[in-house]
């Protein structure tokens, strides 16, 4: 039996994959290389006087503490979003895969969050948390807690990581339950007359079986906290207080938009879009490498 | 690509014409960025103005934010489709001043038109904001405010304080003191717009620069003065207060100015502006006074400064759209029409005449805290320190400002670092911007 199906010639291969070539050139390769290009030269917002710098615009980002800090934070703000989100969205995946009253139900509710725009998520968090608006700030005030993210880092650091969680919970959740359901009933019905209890068998047969959703997860969830999340700290903090909540996407976006910096944005991003790529390099080269498929 | 657009749109329009040679009508485009009421009056203006005469029409796009405006006005001239006409926030001023060829100064617009056009019937304090050192203006003034402190009477009742707000700034902190005694244990006061309040502001109306070069209007080599004895005074006060919770931060912009409004805080320093707000949500006894000052400054108060936006006109237009854009800006300038903005939206009427129209009719003995802002603006005869400030890059210069002042707030620096930090790193920001600025 024939494994593939085999095309005559090159024609019909190349034109089918055309399209999707076009649109990664023109939505990917294109604005990349612009960003590099950019990212050397040094000009004004209106594009009117440009000067070519060569790494200028590096050199000067590496020499900023603020810089330094924003990475630290990146570090900090995805370490806390993508292991929240993940072993959060694995429980109640878990909890969901079980046979229970009413699990469409609990199910869909489950997902809605990943409907709003991160904007909006953050809006949601911010009229919990302001300490003048919010509902659960004036709790946690007259709880005796000192709570007020408009001055204090480590507020402000916590309310974008449990929004950001909040909003990546229901992607991750959705993965999981789809993993959960494909792994045969077989298997664990031969454990439990084994008499291998939950726990065990969560452990030593689910959750191997689940490494390749939880490896795809842990990918998507750090591009995620590397480039979809500037919505959410936007409206929450803006990077403040003090640049406590500055991650390295933020200053991208903040420098440009905002400051008309349009080099070291684009060198910013440069860098970013190396660290991703980076990171993305090693997880298939080593952490792939303990995926049962 | 770009080519082929243009000449479709240029095949496009030469059929339009043809077709209805009869309805000649110049376009002009009008980007800008307000909402709600004030959005209303940005359409009416345009309804007026097209109806009141048949060569041109004023066509308006509402583009976002300040700064969603002014970049979009920045991506569209970079692809070669700029409107005619941009709302700029006074932040954006030197980016557009310095963007020579992408604008066109409003008094060469005037004068190549032919329009009747007198810089000195204006009011100073507002087209100086907007001018060279010259006096030549560069961009055309729409909605301008100032900073003004709003006060709860019904708050100083309650705290046993006198009916007149407090006057300086010591005065403030005793009163503030005296309100979070009497229950106001939140906030006794607070400020909006963190730099503008506590940089900008403070420094024209003390006469104390707040960089070098007249604040930036003699030439972009300009350097900052803000960790200068007068800002060091006032940034460790506040850091004292908020330690003690007499002052409440609020943000850097003024998304904190629902404090006032819902009675948690009973003095809070915002724009005049805020005015339509406070009509509609304050549910208690309000008014506002002149911004408090430190009385052992010499010659304080001197005059403060301008906030708003201003209506930039952009370069590489043909002569008729021109004329078209001075006809509008002499319909805007006219009497009547200055007094209906000023006394139905709050902004600040933009010529001498029309302000003296409004306090001839009485209207600000029933509203004196529309008058507050221009009695600010015009307490002293502006000075280098006290016309406005003007640097390269501001937008991200106060974000930068805003930054370290929260740093002093919270403790983790001395009031004195804080300023020196972001002293030396507005200039490493206006050193780049000066380079680009050629």
């Amino acid at each position: 039996m024939q494994k593939y199906a085999h095309f005559k010639g090159l024609t019909i291969p190349l034109l089918l994959l055309l399209p999707q070539l076009a649109i990664t050139v023109v939505f990917f390769y294109w604005p990349a290389s612009q960003a590099v290009w950019q990212s050397f030269l040094l000009q004004d917002a209106f594009g009117i006087s440009t000067e070519f710098v060569w790494f200028e615009n590096y050199r000067d980002l590496f020499s900023k503490p603020e810089y330094y800090k924003a990475l630290i934070n990146t570090g900090i703000f995805s370490v806390f979003v993508a292991l929240l989100s993940l072993s959060l969205a694995l429980l109640f995946a878990v909890m969901a895969d079980r046979q229970i009253r009413g699990a469409e139900i609990y199910k869909t509710l489950l997902i809605w969050p990943y409907a709003v725009a991160p904007a909006i998520a953050g809006v949601l968090w911010i009229f919990m948390f302001d300490p003048s608006l919010g509902m659960l700030a004036r709790g946690l005030q007259s709880l005796g807690v000192a709570w007020n993210p408009r001055l204090n880092g480590n507020d402000a650091m916590t309310l974008v990581i449990l929004a950001a969680t909040w909003k990546q919970i229901s992607y991750n959740f959705l993965f999981f339950l789809a993993g959960l359901q494909s792994i045969p009933k077989s298997v664990i019905e031969a454990a439990v007359i084994d008499g291998a209890r939950p726990m065990r068998r969560f452990w030593t047969i689910v959750f191997p079986l689940l490494s390749p959703t939880t490896f795809f997860l842990l990918v998507v969830n750090l591009v995620y906290v590397f480039f979809d999340t500037f919505g959410i700290i936007d409206t929450i903090s803006g990077g403040g207080p003090s640049g406590a909540t500055e991650t390295l996407v933020y200053k991208v976006y903040s420098d440009g938009k905002g400051g008309t910096n349009l080099g070291g944005s684009a060198a910013q991003s440069v860098i970013l879009l190396i660290m991703v790529i980076g990171m993305t390099a090693f997880q298939f080269r080593f952490i792939e490498r303990k995926v049962n498929y | 690509m770009t080519f082929k657009l243009k000449t479709l749109t240029a095949v496009g329009a030469f059929a339009l014409a043809a077709a209805s040679p009869a309805l000649a009508q110049t376009e002009i485009q009008w980007w800008h960025a307000m909402t709600g009421a004030n959005n209303d009056v940005v359409v009416k203006l345009a309804e007026e103005f097209n109806a009141s005469q048949k060569d041109y029409k004023v066509v308006v796009a509402y583009k976002g934010s300040y700064p969603d405006t002014l970049n979009a006005g920045i991506a569209a001239f970079r692809a070669g489709n700029a409107p005619h006409i941009m709302q700029v926030f006074e932040v954006g001023t030197a980016t557009m001043m310095s963007a020579k060829g992408a604008i066109k100064p409003v008094a060469d617009v005037m004068k190549d038109a032919g329009e009747s056009f007198d810089p000195k019937s204006y009011l100073p304090a507002i087209t100086g904001y907007y001018s060279t050192t010259k006096g030549e203006m560069l961009s055309f003034p729409f909605n301008s405010s100032s900073m003004v402190m709003w006060y709860n009477k019904d708050a100083l009742k309650k705290a046993g304080l006198p009916e007149a707000p407090p006057k300086t700034w010591p005065e403030v902190f005793e009163a503030a003191k005296k309100l979070k005694a009497a229950g106001f244990d939140k906030c006794g006061f607070s400020t909006a717009w963190t730099t503008w309040a506590n940089i900008e502001q403070l420094g024209a109306w003390h006469n104390v620069p707040v960089g070098t070069k007249a604040n930036g209007f003699d030439g972009f080599d300009t350097e900052f003065r803000i960790n200068s004895d007068l800002f060091v005074k006032h940034l460790t006060n506040l850091a004292n207060l908020q330690k003690e919770g007499v002052f409440s931060y609020s943000g850097r912009t003024n998304t904190g100015e629902g404090r006032f409004t819902s009675g948690e805080c009973p003095l809070f320093l915002t724009s005049s502006a805020f005015f339509g707000n406070v009509k509609a949500n304050a549910k208690f006894d309000w008014s506002n006074a002149p911004m408090p000052y430190y009385p052992d400054v010499a010659g304080a108060p001197q005059n403060s400064i301008i906030g708003g936006a201003s209506l930039w006109v952009m370069g590489g237009k043909k002569a008729d759209e021109y004329k078209g854009v001075a006809k509008f800006f002499t319909f805007l300038s006219d009497v009547d029409r200055q007094v209906k903005l000023h006394t139905e939206s709050g902004y600040l009427p933009i010529t001498k005449a029309a302000y003296e129209k409004v306090k001839a009719s009485g209207f600000y003995k029933q509203n004196p805290y529309l008058e507050t802002p221009l009695l600010e603006l015009n307490n002293k005869e502006p000075t280098d320190n006290s016309r406005g400030v003007r640097f390269g890059g501001l937008v991200q210069i106060r974000d930068i400002w805003s930054e370290e002042i929260e740093a002093a707030l919270n403790g983790q620096k001395t009031p004195k670092a804080a300023l020196d930090a972001a002293n030396d790193r507005g200039n490493q920001a206006l050193r780049q911007f000066e380079r680009t600025a050629k």
